[in-house]
């Protein structure tokens, strides 16, 4: 960010490409949420940069106003990774779907993640493949009916909350497409913290998932369904509060407040360096059919990919002094003819 | 031996000597090896070094998949090659024997030390009996030498135990052979002083050993004589000996610096490309990054990144890794960015024979990508020519924003060569500049940017990078419309990007190839990457022996170069030596449709000059 920046508005950061998802989709709200944030960080279009890899939530690059890729399926958090490192001032988001992220491009982003790149990764999870015409994902429930699975899927889903704090990510938030502010909040999140940040959407597709995550996203149901997580205060949730969550033998588990009183919940401690208790809240849930919890699970401070890789580049100069090609060369010995 | 006293041996002057050391992974061949080439480099030789590595890590000790073996050729002439075949062998054990013998020209010399030929040794190496006593080295000059007796005698006055007396042994066959060769003690010394600092026992065990050896050799009455090799007529100038890899990765660096870029480099270890991956991860202070990824494809993927940030990003890898990164390289022809991909060849398919050469990627890396996604290709021809070729990559894919591939292969990686080092400020300046600027307006007037408008000579298209003000724009792998770099689907516009993209790379500025040997001769070799020094050398002996024979060898085999076709066409036979089953061949008849005769050898040993000085001539007699 320079001093002379102006303040953008939304619309600024809007390219003049026609936004091609379908009328419904979840996606729309997503981007709103992202272009109504992005002047609130005052931070520069130009220093900005959205890599994506394939699937319907990967266009999303070409429909904001600052530098991005559209990759290839899976690879974005790698493609990512080394522009992080050759531009450490850059501003690096990664956009990509369920399928993109958690099957053909999991390798990549469980070593973006444990390697603390400093990226904003952001998942957009529909439970299905979207672009592909409607596919089981790797994060669709067993037993899913689709076009590749008519008698229903065998696979045990991935929970990608799970998965990233079983990488050690040191940032690791969820939100969902219904909740501008909520995603607004978790987007900054990430943007604030320094390493790889990732941030799960639960997404509609209303073409080929619709209602999936309505268990728990819709109006009605976020009350009895979505658990809030907030660092510092004890874990309750309902329209009173009148729910909560104990850890019980190393397992994360929904009482009821009276029954066990004010005292005897969880306080959430996202700064928590060990990520065991966050795994168990990743676990409360087996599914947008009971409360889940939402919000940041885990923000601890760790050292930077590319901060290290440049400190050693400087530690390398000062004990050798700057790169010469002349005695490179002659660094194996030498002899005259 | 009895005598002593040192002995006046006659001295014999040779031309040429070609050593190969050989000895279990555990015994120092290599570095036998490679001192015994610092030594004769800095006699004035020339020289050329083909090193052995068995595949197993820590193959069992003193079996035939453990033995490592180092071979050098030194001249008092310009070589090209290590030689066809070894003049001298130097065997520690039976296995070593066992496995080297076969390579043994009729009549040389072996150096066998008698100490490892124990009867379980023997039955390791799969002797069913003694080498030395059941008449299998008859016909060959054999000088048996108790080696290990003589080393732990020499070492125990400075208290070395005795089993790590052992370990010295392979200085004393230094020792024994810089006799032989008249190589001088001194250089040696400071060798194993710097070498083993700070460990004063070894220092002295080694020295030890390496003076019993010399001695040993002046004073057994087990030699004729001993021999000398004079200085070779060379260029005059600093040298350095370096090889294939290394030269590479200070190619890559040296790079950096003449595009005055940093250095990105994005490598997953894999054999024979990994000493690249090493060697620039020693050259931070050159502002070159390396990132030691997850696999093959993010290696490829963040070079990607890295290039699309403004860095002179690299991959290196071998055929396996070049297979997995190719939806990623179809990626970068697509966003047309620069990327230089180091392929060291291997033998193949699916693993092969991960230490042994081929040149059988050549089709891979033209056309191993889906759909039309045409590559630049530049092929190095010797181990210090890889420091050239690599920044040649560099310039084209830094002039044309292009990925380009690099192929080098598992011969040039190890095998070293006495490079005159070039005049740095004589190095070509390969700078590009960024694009910082409007390139069009709109139906408005106003300034836009136009990420796909070419540049009208070399077509390349801007690059503008990230941080740079008001040039935000997307590029991904969907076609885009020409010039604005929007989303496209049209047909027509698909139509004239493949064209585009197919023009910008035959366009490239290569220069012309030049006939070496007899240009008005009716045959003619042509070859590309490592086959250059075998072929060279044949070219040499064929016109000794009277016959007219040119020699075409190509650096750029995408595009060809321009005149290619017509100096081909002038020949009335073309043979093409190539470590694959014919795929320049293939290329070069698909193109010009001339009838070029392919040689091909695949069994993971490069071709030696005999073996195509005897493919020219049958070639030349059915002609
Ligand atoms: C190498 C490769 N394999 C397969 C595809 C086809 N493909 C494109 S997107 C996609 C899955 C998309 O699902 P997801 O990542 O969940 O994104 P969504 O469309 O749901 O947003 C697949 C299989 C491809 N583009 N590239
Ligand atoms: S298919 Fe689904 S995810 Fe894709 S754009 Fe349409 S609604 Fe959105
Ligand atoms: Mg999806």
């Amino acid at each position: 960010m320079t001093d002379t920046s102006t303040r953008t508005e939304p619309a600024d950061w809007a390219t003049d490409q026609e936004v091609r998802w379908c009328p419904g989709c979840g996606d729309y709200s997503i981007l709103t949420a992202m272009r109504m944030l992005m002047p609130e960080l005052e931070v520069d279009r130009e220093n900005t940069v959205f890599v994506s890899g394939i699937g319907c939530a990967a266009r999303f690059p070409y429909y904001m106003n600052t530098y991005g890729m559209h990759g290839i399926h899976g690879r974005a958090p790698a493609i990512a990774t080394g522009l992080a490192m050759a531009r450490p001032d850059l501003d690096v988001w990664v956009i990509g779907g369920d399928g993109d992220m958690m099957s053909i491009g999991g390798n990549h982003l469980i070593h973006a993640l444990r390697r603390n790149v400093n990226l904003n990764i952001l998942l957009f999870n529909n439970m299905i493949y979207g672009l592909t015409k409607g596919q089981f994902s790797p994060t669709s429930e067993v037993g899913k009916v689709t076009k590749s699975s008519p008698m229903g899927s065998l696979d045990s889903p991935f929970n990608p909350m799970s998965v990233a704090l079983g990488a050690e990510a040191s940032f690791v938030a969820r939100t969902h497409d219904m909740d501008r502010q909520h995603m607004m909040e978790m987007f900054r999140r990430a943007h604030d913290h320094k390493g790889a940040s990732i941030v799960e959407v639960f997404q509609n597709c209303n073409v080929f998932n619709d209602g999936a995550w309505e268990g728990i996203t819709k109006k009605g149901n976020r009350d009895s369904n979505l658990i809030s997580l907030e660092h510092g205060k004890p874990v309750k949730f309902g329209a009173d509060g009148e729910f909560g969550v104990v850890i019980d033998n190393g397992t994360a588990k929904v009482v009821s407040v009276a029954d066990v009183g004010e005292s005897a919940l969880l306080v959430h401690d996202e700064t928590k360096p060990d990520p065991s208790t966050a795994f168990m809240l990743s676990r409360l849930s087996r599914g947008p059919f009971e409360p889940t919890p939402i919000g940041v699970f885990r923000a601890v401070e760790r050292i930077e990919y590319a901060t290290s890789s440049t400190a050693q580049l400087a530690m390398a100069q000062n004990d050798k002094g700057a790169g010469d090609l002349s005695s490179l060369l002659r660094s194996r010995g030498t002899w005259q003819v | 031996m009895t005598d002593t006293a040192p002995r006046e041996l006659p001295l014999q002057e040779l031309d040429e000597v070609i050593i190969r050391f050989a000895g279990d992974s555990g015994d120092g061949m290599q570095l036998t090896g490679d001192q015994f080439t610092s030594i004769s480099a800095a006699l004035g030789n020339d020289l050329a070094t083909l090193p052995e590595f068995p595949a197993e890590i820590r193959a069992p000790q003193g079996t035939l998949a453990g033995v490592s073996a180092f071979q050098v050729r030194i001249s008092d002439f310009a070589i090209t090659t290590p030689g066809d075949a070894p003049t001298v062998l130097v065997a520690m054990n039976p296995a070593a024997l066992k496995a080297q013998l076969p390579n043994l020209v009729q009549g040389g010399a072996i150096i066998i030390n008698t100490d490892a030929f124990s009867e379980k040794n023997l039955e390791k190496a799969g002797y069913e009996s003694n080498p030395l006593e059941d008449g299998s080295l008859d016909g060959y000059r054999s000088y048996p030498v108790p080696m290990s007796q003589i080393t732990r005698d020499a070492v125990a006055e400075h208290g070395v135990k005795p089993r790590d007396a052992e370990r010295s042994k392979n200085f004393f066959a230094l020792g024994l052979i810089s006799w032989m060769y008249t190589r001088p003690v001194e250089p040696t010394m400071e060798f194993i002083g710097t070498k083993f600092r700070g460990k004063e026992l070894v220092i002295k065990a080694n020295e030890a050993a390496f003076h019993a050896g010399y001695n040993f050799g002046e004073t057994a009455e087990l030699f004729e004589s001993h021999y000398e090799i004079k200085p070779a007529e060379l260029p005059k100038g600093e040298y350095t000996n370096v090889n294939g890899n290394t030269a590479i990765a200070w190619g890559c660096a040296a790079a950096g610096q003449l595009a005055r870029l940093p250095v990105f480099l994005g490598s997953y270890p894999i054999t024979p490309a990994s000493d690249i991956l090493h060697d620039l991860s020693e050259l931070k202070h050159f502002g070159v990054r390396t990132f030691q990824a997850e696999d093959e494809i993010a290696a490829a993927a963040s070079a990607v990144g890295a290039a699309f940030g403004g860095a002179l990003a690299f991959t290196t890898t071998s055929g396996p890794g070049v297979a997995l990164k190719g939806e990623t390289l179809g990626l970068a022809v697509s966003l047309e960015l620069p990327l230089v991909v180091i392929d060291i060849q291997r033998g193949g398919p699916s693993t092969g024979l991960p230490t042994k050469p081929e040149q059988a990627d050549l089709l891979m890396a033209m056309y191993g990508r889906h759909s039309e996604s045409p590559m630049p290709i530049v092929a190095p021809k010797s181990p210090a020519d890889c420091f050239n070729a690599a920044i040649e990559a560099c310039r084209i894919a830094l002039r044309y924003r292009t990925p380009v591939m690099l192929l080098s292969d598992g011969y040039l990686a190890t095998s070293s060569e006495p490079w005159l080092l070039p005049d740095i400020d004589s190095l070509p300046d390969i700078g590009v500049d960024f694009h910082t600027g409007f390139n069009g307006t709109n139906e408005d007037g106003d300034g836009i940017f136009l990420p796909y408008l070419r540049d009208s000579e070399t077509l390349a298209r801007p690059w503008a990078i990230p941080g740079t003000p008001d040039l935000m724009h997307r590029i991904g792998g969907i076609e885009k419309e020409d010039e604005s770099g929007n989303i496209s689907y049209d047909p027509a516009n698909h139509q004239k990007m493949i064209d585009l993209r197919a023009a910008k790379i035959e366009g490239i500025d290569v220069p012309d190839v030049e006939v070496a040997g007899d240009p008005d001769a009716d045959f003619c070799m042509l070859g590309w990457g490592s086959t250059w020094g075998a072929i060279d050398a044949a070219v040499d002996r064929l016109q000794a022996a009277g016959k007219k024979v040119a020699h075409v060898h190509l650096t750029h085999l995408n595009p060809f170069p321009k005149n290619l076709g017509e100096v081909l066409s002038k020949f009335e036979t073309v043979i093409c030596p190539e470590m694959n089953a014919g795929q320049l061949v293939d290329l070069v008849r698909a193109k010009y449709l001339l009838d070029v005769k392919p040689v091909n050898k695949m069994n993971g040993v490069p071709f030696t000059t005999a073996e195509i000085e005897s493919a020219a001539l049958q070639a030349i007699e059915a002609s």
